[in-house]
């Protein structure tokens, strides 16, 4: 039943990616290059709709004892600001901008576009491993 | 500024999609939709969810194919310099786990219920991304 859900939900999620045209990084760095005198909307108004869905969710969940297959809803995260969190979003947001690709956006185009898309998804594994590997090694 | 009606409403028709999604995830699952922990739980994180973690994984690469193959592909902007691609990968991959979230995890789901660390996250991605687009421009490469 869940792997069910989590096949739905994926599989929506890549619609909304592939109707709000976020699979093309030209688009997403339209909308981030500010400077370029054609500034791309398009990205702003994907966020608006998504984050007024969740903020309603949030308040149902809020008036619920627990979600419908599951025992409990995520708690808040404990932990604060931190250098990991800090690090890790300027990271992203550097490799975000220099492609136009978060991950989302680069698995739904995975099929869509050409090598490069590839390409970018396996260095985007790579860069996992090395989170993982990293941490593995300073515990 | 290049305001697009149809593109802007297939924006946000495409955001209330991605919102219903992660919201479904939330209340029957109890789940964040976040794209980066989803992926590299499935490949280097635990089993425990692994089964559900792919599950998304195929919805999310299959739909996308299923909708192009009636509509026709869209173009992919992406870069063909193939090493800037590769730092591009790298850094995403590697910031994301480091960070815990990416632009669905920190972005939709942690700024929609007001989580500090998600306001500060998203608030340091969009920047850096936006500094980024601009030095490129400004040294020409890209």
């Amino acid at each position: 039943m869940r792997a069910l859900i989590s096949l739905c939900v994926g599989g929506l999620f890549g619609l909304g990616l592939i109707v709000s045209d976020m699979v093309d990084p030209a688009r997403v760095r339209a909308f981030l290059d500010v400077t370029g005198g054609a500034w791309d909307p398009t990205l702003g108004f994907v966020m608006a709709g998504a984050l007024a869905v969740m903020i309603v969710a949030w308040r149902i969940a809020a008036g619920r004892e627990r979600p419908f297959y599951a025992e409990r809803f995520p708690p808040m995260p404990e932990a604060g600001v931190d250098h990991r969190l800090v690090t890790g979003a300027v990271c992203f947001g550097i490799g975000w901008g220099l492609i136009g690709f978060c991950p989302g956006p680069a698995l739904a185009a995975l099929t869509l576009g050409g090598l490069e898309v590839s390409i970018f998804v396996a260095a985007m594994l790579v860069g996992m491993l090395l989170h993982t590997a990293a941490r593995r090694r300073t515990g | 500024m290049v305001f697009v009606i149809d593109d802007v409403l297939n924006g946000l028709v495409g955001g209330l999609l991605i919102g219903t999604a992660a919201a479904l995830y939330l209340l029957l699952d109890g789940r964040i939709t976040g794209i980066s922990g989803i992926l590299g739980d499935a490949f280097f994180g635990s089993r425990h969810r692994f089964a559900e973690n792919l599950a998304f994984l195929v919805g999310l690469v299959a739909v996308p194919a299923a909708y192009a193959a009636p509509m026709g592909l869209p173009s992919i902007g992406i870069s063909s310099n193939i090493p800037l691609v590769v730092d591009g990968g790298v850094l995403v991959g590697f910031g994301t786990r480091l960070g815990n979230g990416c632009t669905s995890g920190h972005g939709v789901c942690g700024l929609s219920r007001f989580s500090k660390r998600s306001v500060v996250a998203t608030g340091l991605f969009m920047v850096a991304a936006v500094v980024t687009v601009f030095v490129m421009r400004l040294v020409g490469i890209g």
